[in-house]
């Protein structure tokens, strides 16, 4: 019963949401910027994960967003950030892959 | 050469050519004040001690409006930074190019509420177009010449950087100084774009123009001006952009939207064509979004990609510099002949003019004001306002000329903002005199006066400044329009709270001519009963130096026409109920 409510859930958020994907400078604050951006705006963001990549000076961040009509907005919102060095769709993963983190 | 941060932060500040910043000492930034005062530079920074950081952050902002290039405002941790914040955030609104260097607590007391600590990155992070927090004095030489390079380029816009004590103390050694940083170049928009809108600007057949403060910014003023007679299109601007346009030229509409001619409203609901350049759709411009331009399609030119499609989706979007894109636009566009378009703008224009009573009955009216204050002072005097009523009648009824002679605080409305930016407009022109003398500070010729209108609400919130004016003897008129009351407020509340004059008169107005002699500046206060008003008044302005002059207006005079908050542009009220006491 929980496993069926939980794909349920899923389900819908997958509907709803999109991922997208940044490149960003691994500095402390750019988190920050990041959440910030989306709180002050109005934007949703359901979900983040952000690891560091290479040597360690940018890390690769995934956002499970709304997908709403405000979408490229927000898109065009976070390339002004000047930590945020690219911004992609992540149209293969959705809601069920940060599901899928959690124990 | 070993050097403490602080020697450091000085250097790098002489590099970037900053001549003049303003700010106020504390705990923190000791160190880069006890470094500023030993410059051994042929040209030190002059500093300019505010009475508030907040007077500091705006007279940097009154500096940067004038000069187009980053100014710099100083403050120490805790409250200095937190004083700070109003003037950094009114940047960012009205994208204005400022660093902001703040003191911190040592490093290794961040994070243990030490004295005077607050966390200046997280506060200011919302409010800049991008913020530092400097953790060794090797990162400064990084991070200074990038905050310059972040406030200039694109869209200018506030950058914070909080220095931590330690930094400014800590010594290294420095072997090579980085570039000065500033405005790196725009990508240019793509040519088929630029090609299609001058399609469009040929086909359509009621065009307008609708500039915003970003083509002050680009310094497209002239070509703005070059595009609108190419192609007759007449022109509306929002309040930043006053002053891009001569307010004589025969296409000149006026500001648009809330306090706008009806004319001029009733334009672009005719418009089938409005190319934005420069501007962001503000609601008080716009008026209900759904509504605006509906007959309209609208293409949009702007250097931040972001604002395209914010408010409305453009059917044509060109991110660029506007300068650039408008040049390319002239070379591709024939003239063009609109003798019916033209025709019904200037009848719109004459059909609705600016209400107000001749100035023989009422020569202290505002719009009387405004209009003999701008025919007795030169086309390039630079006039800064506070907010409220006194505002819009000078965004109304003053006769702009020349790009950047307007100094308001557009999106954030901060009232306390015109004294200090006078300040450091009369700062800007007394630094660009010196530089084209070659003879730093000879007072050869008189200096051109700023004049700063306010109101007698809006004043007192940075009126400490007077004192900052006292000491530097600049030639700053503060005019005050003075209705007993928060005049905008009380007008509000006349039109749509039913006449409950909550919390807007004042019942103890200071004395503002005594008040500007107490800070060691002329105060001139005219008397309702004056016979000759505007004599009185020329003569006030006559005067050299500083000076304070004190108007009473009618209480109930109002801002009009008026389109309710939320309600189309079409739907303006144009006189109310109430008549002059």
């Amino acid at each position: 019963m929980p496993d069926t409510a939980l794909l349920s859930a899923t389900a819908t958020a997958a509907a709803r949401s999109t991922v997208l994907e940044l490149l960003v400078r691994n500095h402390p604050g750019t988190m920050s910027h990041i959440t910030g951006l989306f709180a002050r705006r109005a934007f949703n963001l359901d979900a983040i994960v952000c690891a560091p990549v290479g040597d360690g000076t940018t890390s690769r961040a995934l956002l499970l967003v709304g997908d709403e009509p405000r979408l490229e907005q927000v898109e065009r919102q976070l390339a002004k950030l000047y930590d945020v060095l690219e911004v992609r769709h992540r149209t293969d993963l959705n809601a069920s892959h940060f599901v899928g983190l959690l124990p | 050469m070993h050097l403490t941060g602080a020697h450091i932060l000085r250097i790098l500040l002489e590099r970037q050519g900053i001549r003049t910043l303003a700010g106020m000492p504390g705990g923190a930034n000791l160190p880069f004040y006890d470094a500023l005062h030993s410059s051994e530079s042929a040209q030190p920074i002059e500093h300019i001690l505010a009475r508030h950081e907040q007077g500091g952050g705006f007279i940097a902002h009154g500096y940067a409006r004038v000069t187009g290039r980053a100014a710099v405002c100083l403050a120490t941790s805790g409250p200095g930074a937190t004083n700070l914040l109003t003037a950094i955030a009114d940047a960012q609104l009205d994208s204005v190019p400022l660093v902001a260097i703040t003191g911190q607590v040592p490093q290794a007391l961040i994070g243990t509420d030490a004295f005077q600590e607050v966390d200046t990155y997280g506060l200011t992070l919302p409010i800049t177009k991008h913020n530092f927090l400097v953790r060794s004095a090797a990162e400064l030489l990084e991070t200074i010449p990038l905050a310059f390079t972040i406030a200039e380029s694109g869209r200018p816009g506030p950058v914070a950087v909080d220095v931590p004590k330690d930094v400014l103390n800590e010594r290294i050694e420095v072997t090579v100084w980085p570039a000065p940083g500033g405005r790196e170049p725009t990508p240019p928009c793509a040519d088929d774009l630029v090609a299609a809108l001058a399609h469009q600007l040929v086909h359509a057949q009621r065009p307008v123009l609708y500039l915003g403060g970003g083509v002050i910014s680009a310094g497209a003023a002239d070509l703005a001006r070059e595009l609108a007679h190419r192609v007759n299109a007449p022109v509306v601007s929002t309040l930043m952009a006053l002053g891009a346009m001569p307010c004589d030229d025969p296409l000149f509409m006026g500001m648009l939207g809330m306090h706008a001619l009806k004319g001029t409203n009733f334009l672009l609901e005719e418009a089938d064509l409005v190319l934005a350049i420069g501007a962001r759709f503000d609601d008080r411009a716009t008026g209900k979004v759904a509504e605006f331009c509906a007959r309209a399609a609208i293409a949009h030119i702007d250097i931040d990609r972001a604002e395209i499609g914010k408010i409305k989706n453009p059917f044509l979007g060109l991110v660029g510099d506007a300068a650039d894109i408008l040049r390319r636009l002239l070379d591709r566009l024939p003239p063009i002949e609109r003798r019916r378009w033209c025709g019904r703008a200037a009848e719109l224009r004459a059909a609705y003019p600016l209400a107000h009573p001749p100035r023989a009955e009422d020569p202290l009216h505002p719009v009387n004001l405004c209009r003999f204050l701008g025919e007795s002072l030169p086309s390039d005097t630079i006039v800064t306002t506070d907010v409220g009523q006194h505002q819009m009648w000078v965004a109304q009824a003053w006769p702009f000329r020349q790009p950047r002679t307007l100094l308001t605080s557009g999106g954030l409305g901060t009232m306390g903002f015109g004294l200090p930016a006078a300040i450091g407009a009369a700062l800007a022109r007394r630094d660009a005199a010196n530089s084209e003398l070659q003879t730093p500070n000879s007072a050869t010729s008189p200096q051109p006066r700023v004049v700063c209108i306010s109101g007698d609400g809006s004043i007192l919130l940075n009126i400490q400044e007077l004192a900052t004016l006292a000491e530097l003897d600049l030639p700053v008129a503060v005019v005050i329009f003075n209705n007993g009351s928060l005049g905008l407020v009380r007008q509000q509340q006349q039109l749509f709270y039913g006449q409950n004059y909550a919390a807007s008169r004042f019942h103890a107005v200071p004395d503002f001519a005594a008040l500007a002699q107490a800070f060691g500046i002329r105060g001139v206060r005219i008397e309702a009963d004056d016979r000759d008003p505007l004599a009185t008044l020329a003569a006030a302005l006559a005067a050299r130096g500083p000076c304070v002059i004190d108007i009473p207006i009618h209480e109930t005079a109002n801002v009009l026409p008026m389109v309710p908050p939320g309600a189309a542009n079409r739907n303006m009220i144009a006189e109310t109920a109430l008549t002059h006491a």
